[in-house]
């Protein structure tokens, strides 16, 4: 028996489970846990254009993402913001944040993702609770 | 005559490095004036650059030194020289797309990979090529071989596989369930890092068994442990990213059991570092080997935030503040880039030894390379308890009062990352005088 054997066994043992979790995270019901429908077409084009003008660059949704600009999983809402506050800086050019120029079918449709964004759950989660063993509960929407 | 195709490589990642922290120096003066090149061309654009470069000096410096490696140093010989000329002429035409994407802003990819998604598919060519001639080398070593082999192997696999998924969004299905479109998408950005960590740490081993001679260190039952440890944290550990992202529960406590094993990981550097890397073959290896060196500090200080983070409840604080971006930079700059730093001033050696990569002008560049890299990396760190602060007041000033208050530490984050760039750009001066001497080669007889 050559001595490469017991390496190959572990990594097919290994290989095997990585297989077996990544179909249940693929395919499974169960990967997200919050109870949001589906995105609507508009939402998928909203964030189309989310992506194509890279507003990851500066801004995060569930902390993921840019650091120039604030986070926007809950702008929408956040009772001092909103839809209408959103539509107000998506031309505006503040800061560093770049002179765009989206038509308001365009806007709309942003809105609509981050609408979609907003009602998946809640970015900070300030309703978390904390275990001894360094465990963090978040609250779902 | 002919072109040494490995030095092209390693040439192109050097390259990548000065773009990637020049960039990186002009985008970060950003955050103290948010009018800089806006109207020229803004934040939006430049990131991507910055990133993708960094990300293409990690992997061209490592494709170019295995290449390098199995053929001028295992004397192995490629069952293809076309296919590796192919993957490098089809990398450097993809480097110009790409940067083209950017400047022009024609964008549409997520965030690391912003460029047209469609040019994931010859990216991914391009490793199924690297695939093909390094399987077709190893394959019959790989056996009872040295665990840089395996790793190696990982990771050109691990790279295919984690691109590939990093575009599942494409399919309606997942794309439409917001939530877990965004957890695999954080998975395999989890596992890309993951991936081509197995690339950069197979070549610090390499070094470190042709440096102390001794060819043991890479076989053995305790080294085979951690690279599975190491693999089994790829595929499993990458939740930390996505703890607070209302994934199930499950996700979560697998890759927080997973993420805690490395702690023994930890340990372990703690253990080498007291018991130092021994009489190395200093003298000659003067420069790689205090580049090895120094990444084994950087693992000790990230992989010890890194566990912290970790840590659901401290991973609660840190998220979404510039203590991730320590922790990326920190990885980035002082392990990977230490690492193939002394790869390539090892070939540099190795090409020539009349070659003086150890010279005094490099030697301070270092002490200023790590220097600098450990003020930049604090700043980051005391930045991001500062939002930590901010985010858990929740309110109390808005966000664009908290980025004001922080413009003082902005400024010594600028400050040492323009005195990291001048030092890198020493160092990697002297590397590509020394390699491009030998870009061309004799024709054996
Ligand atoms: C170059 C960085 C940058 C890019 C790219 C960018 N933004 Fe911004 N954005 C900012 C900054 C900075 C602010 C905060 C301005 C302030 O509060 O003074 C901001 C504010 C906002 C706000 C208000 C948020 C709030 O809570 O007050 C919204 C909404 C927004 N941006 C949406 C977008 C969208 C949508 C895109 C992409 C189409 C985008 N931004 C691209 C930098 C950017």
């Amino acid at each position: 028996m050559y001595k490469g054997k017991g390496n190959f066994i572990v990594l097919i043992a290994l290989v095997s489970v990585f297989t077996v979790y990544n179909a249940v995270l693929y395919m499974g019901e169960e990967t997200s846990s919050s109870s949001a429908p589906r995105m609507s077409k508009e939402a998928i084009r909203g964030e189309q254009l989310w992506q194509e003008n890279n507003c990851t660059a500066c801004h995060q949704l569930y902390g993921l993402g840019g650091y120039l600009g604030p986070d926007l999983t809950n702008v929408i809402s956040d009772p001092a913001k909103g839809s209408d506050y959103v539509r107000t800086f998506l031309n505006s050019g503040v800061k560093s944040m770049p002179q765009f120029d989206f038509s308001t079918e365009e806007q709309n449709a942003i809105i609509s993702y981050l609408e979609h964004v907003n009602a998946t759950g809640y970015y900070p989660n300030y309703d978390s609770e904390f275990s001894k063993d360094g465990w963090v509960t978040i609250k779902y929407k | 005559m002919k072109l040494n195709v490995s030095i092209l490589f390693l040439l192109a990642g050097l390259i990548a490095l000065l773009i990637a922290g020049f960039i990186g120096m002009i985008i970060s003066i950003v955050y103290i004036n948010p009018d800089l090149l806006k109207d020229i061309i803004p934040f939006n654009r430049l990131r991507p650059i910055h990133t993708t470069s960094a990300v293409s000096w990690i992997v061209l410096t490592a494709t170019g030194g295995i290449y390098y490696y199995l053929t001028r140093v295992e004397r192995l010989k490629l069952y293809s020289e076309r296919l590796q000329k192919t993957h490098l002429v089809l990398f450097l035409c993809l480097g110009v797309v790409i940067y083209m994407c950017y400047i022009f802003g024609v964008m549409g990819g997520r965030e690391y990979l912003e460029f047209l998604p469609v040019l994931i598919i010859p990216v991914l060519l391009g490793w199924v090529l690297f695939g093909i001639n390094y399987f077709k080398v190893v394959w019959k070593k790989i056996k009872d071989g040295p665990v840089y082999f395996w790793m190696w192997g990982t990771g050109i696999l691990f790279m295919i596989f984690h691109l590939t998924e990093a575009h599942f969004w494409a399919i309606t299905d997942i794309r439409s369930d917001f939530i877990k479109d965004l957890t695999i998408q954080w998975k395999s950005y989890g596992s890309f890092v993951g991936s081509w960590n197995m690339l950069v740490y197979g070549t610090a081993i390499y070094l470190m068994s042709k440096m102390k001679k001794d060819g043991e260190l890479a076989r053995g039952k305790k080294v085979f442990f951690f690279y599975f440890l190491g693999l089994t944290n790829l595929m499993f550990g990458w939740a930390h990213h996505t703890y607070i992202v209302p994934t199930a529960p499950w996700i979560r406590y697998v890759a927080y059991g997973i993420s805690m094993t490395e702690w023994i990981l930890f340990l372990n550097i703690v253990y080498i570092f007291i018991k130092n890397l021994g009489q190395a073959e200093r003298k000659i290896y003067a420069m790689p080997y205090r580049f090895l060196m120094a990444s084994e500090f950087w693992v000790f200080v990230n992989l010890l935030l890194a566990l912290l983070m970790s840590i659901p409840t401290i991973n609660y604080y840190t998220h979404g503040t510039h203590i991730t971006v320590a922790h990326s930079m920190g990885t980035t700059i002082g392990i990977n880039t230490c690492i193939l730093l002394a790869s390539v001033s090892f070939i540099a050696k190795k090409l020539n030894p009349n070659n003086t990569v150890e010279n005094t002008l490099v030697y301070y560049a270092f002490l200023f390379f790590n220097g600098s890299l450990f003020i930049f990396w604090l700043s980051l760190v005391i930045g991001g308890i500062y939002k930590a602060v901010w985010s858990a007041e929740n309110g109390h000033s808005s966000f664009a009062q908290m980025h004001e208050n922080s413009s003082p530490i902005f400024v010594v984050f600028i400050l040492s990352g323009c005195l990291l760039f001048i030092s890198l750009a020493i160092i990697v001066h002297q590397l590509f005088k020394d390699l491009g001497e030998s870009v061309y080669q004799q024709e054996k007889k």
